[in-house]
């Protein structure tokens, strides 16, 4: 069934009674060409682009929960690309331009809403450090715009600009930055991916990767052996348990990192707004909500929920930055188990074991990352060999060095 | 989350620095192969479950602990100092 703006009309005519199921509930198969472990938005997206791009329809999505269960519906759904090393710009560069056609792709309304995102700065050298990140994000052939205390002023007229801990000097307008509706980018993967023949199976943990002879031959699960020579592995927070089944000890740490939703208000936030040296990150949902977080807890964990300090420490932020906010009643806060890398950037890659591969390390950014991560993975699994824009997401980078540590500040585990 | 700390007694979370897995207190030899480094440092068996890990009573005695926990149910088993550790 195609949706269209007709068909809503018509639907809505006749009591909506010829709507049906957006994807069928698969039983797995004994043995498919490839199987992806993970049914969140990159394994979705895996799935879509190995169907679409490389032809390969003979495959399976195992989720051990529903689809969509994970991160891919507890986040705060910014999409951006503003990041400045080579690796990392091209890729997000990359993705951005996947989103921004993502919706006729799919034929479905992801809500993607290219509002522009603001980072602030609170000091001369920021200021230059922003500049260059702009800059670099131009000669990407992205956009950038450096706008000073007066610019972000007509932008966001609401903010304590005279705050005496951090006062600020402006801010580096991102315009195709902007948020997305995410439940709906795992709905319309998981659509597209079964129009076009892959299995998608709910219900159906992975309990064992079976190898032989170096290679992957199939995976056991809670609803039988299935057999298959290609298997990706695109678990976010939970990497290291799927990878341990194949003998592998991957470079992740599982942290909490929280999230904060009001109830809904007036429009009142037109933009995505980051505060970094307050850690503090802001855009309002189209229900009205305002959406909000902050930096991890920086303990690993794996209890997706939080701890009390960092929910002071993000409302003082945001007290900080937008008194405004003050009236406004939290709804609900939640925490998501990130699979921290670290360097803070991705792993796409080959395994030890022939035919393995790992899409893992996505940090606190997986979202805006969702369809470049599935159109590489696919690219991978169905290639054996890199896409060019994710080439430098090596999961042997940290042996040899060649880091892609964009925050500048060590390849070490508590410091992203 | 509160730890209750060996000298100091049961403290807020805020006065810790979190560091890591206790893999920190095994440290390959100087002459150890660089595989043995990149371990050491990167890799993590990262469990979903029973693990201790190495936390620093910044705000109070300036010891390191070995806290024992759970990274599902943040349950806290048992603090011990590293240096009565290191001691034996």
């Amino acid at each position: 069934m195609r949706y269209s703006g007709f068909k809503v009309i018509t639907e809505g005519l006749f009591g909506n009674k010829g709507w049906k199921p957006a994807w069928r509930d698969a039983a797995p198969k004994a043995e498919y060409d490839a199987i992806i472990i993970g049914g969140g938005g990159h394994g979705l997206a895996t799935a879509y682009y190995l169907a679409k791009n490389h032809g390969l329809t003979n495959i399976a999505v195992l989720e051990k929960g529903w689809l969509g269960s994970g991160n891919i519906g507890r986040n705060t759904t910014i999409v951006r690309a503003n990041y400045f090393l080579p690796g990392n710009s091209e890729f997000y560069s990359h993705s951005l331009k996947l989103w921004e056609g993502l919706e006729a792709d799919l034929n479905y309304n992801v809500m993607h809403s290219q509002r522009g995102l603001i980072n602030l700065f609170h000091s001369d050298g920021q200021r230059d450090a922003f500049a260059r990140r702009g800059n670099a994000m131009i000669n990407q052939g992205d956009d950038a715009i450096l706008l000073d205390r007066e610019g972000v002023r007509e932008h966001l007229p609401y903010l304590d600009f005279e705050q005496t801990r951090f006062p600020i000097y402006g801010g580096l307008l991102h315009p195709r930055g902007g948020s997305a509706r995410h439940d709906a980018v795992a709905w319309g993967y998981a659509r597209g991916a079964d129009r076009r023949g892959v299995d998608l199976i709910q219900n159906c943990e992975v309990t064992g990767i079976d190898v032989a002879n170096g290679k992957v031959v199939g995976v056991q699960t809670t609803r039988g052996p299935i057999k298959a020579a290609k298997v990706g592995i695109v678990v976010a927070g939970r990497s290291s348990q799927v990878a341990a089944m194949a003998g592998m000890r991957l470079p992740i740490e599982s942290h909490i990192l929280q999230a904060f939703v009001t109830e809904g208000l007036k429009p009142v936030i037109n933009h995505v707004v980051s505060f970094g040296m307050g850690h503090f990150y802001i855009s309002q949902s189209d229900k009205g909500g305002l959406v909000f977080g902050g930096d991890l807890d920086f303990y690993a964990s794996y209890a997706a929920r939080g701890n009390l300090p960092m929910v002071e420490h993000v409302m003082e932020a945001g007290m900080t930055l937008m008194p405004m906010i003050g009236r406004a009643k939290v709804l609900r806060s939640w925490g998501g188990i990130m699979d921290m890398s670290p360097d803070g950037s991705p792993i796409i890659d080959r395994t030890h074991v022939e035919g393995l591969y790992l899409d893992c390390g996505w940090n606190y950014g997986g979202f805006k990352a969702v369809p470049a991560s599935g159109w590489c993975m696919a690219h991978l699994m169905a290639t054996d060999t890199p896409h060019d824009v994710a080439r430098r997401f090596r999961l042997d980078r940290f042996a040899t060095g060649h880091l892609l540590d964009e925050e500048g500040t060590g390849s070490q585990h508590n410091l992203h | 989350m509160r730890l209750k700390c060996p000298l100091c007694g049961d403290r807020d979370r805020r006065e810790f620095y979190y560091s890591g897995t206790d893999d920190y207190l095994n440290r390959p030899a100087a002459d150890a192969p660089l595989s043995a480094w990149d371990d050491h440092l990167h890799n993590r068996t990262n469990p979903a479950g029973l693990t201790r890990d190495l936390w620093y009573h910044e705000q109070g005695c300036a010891q390191w602990l070995a806290v024992t926990r759970n990274t599902i149910t943040h349950e806290i088993m048992a603090v011990d100092l590293v240096a009565k550790e290191r001691a034996k």
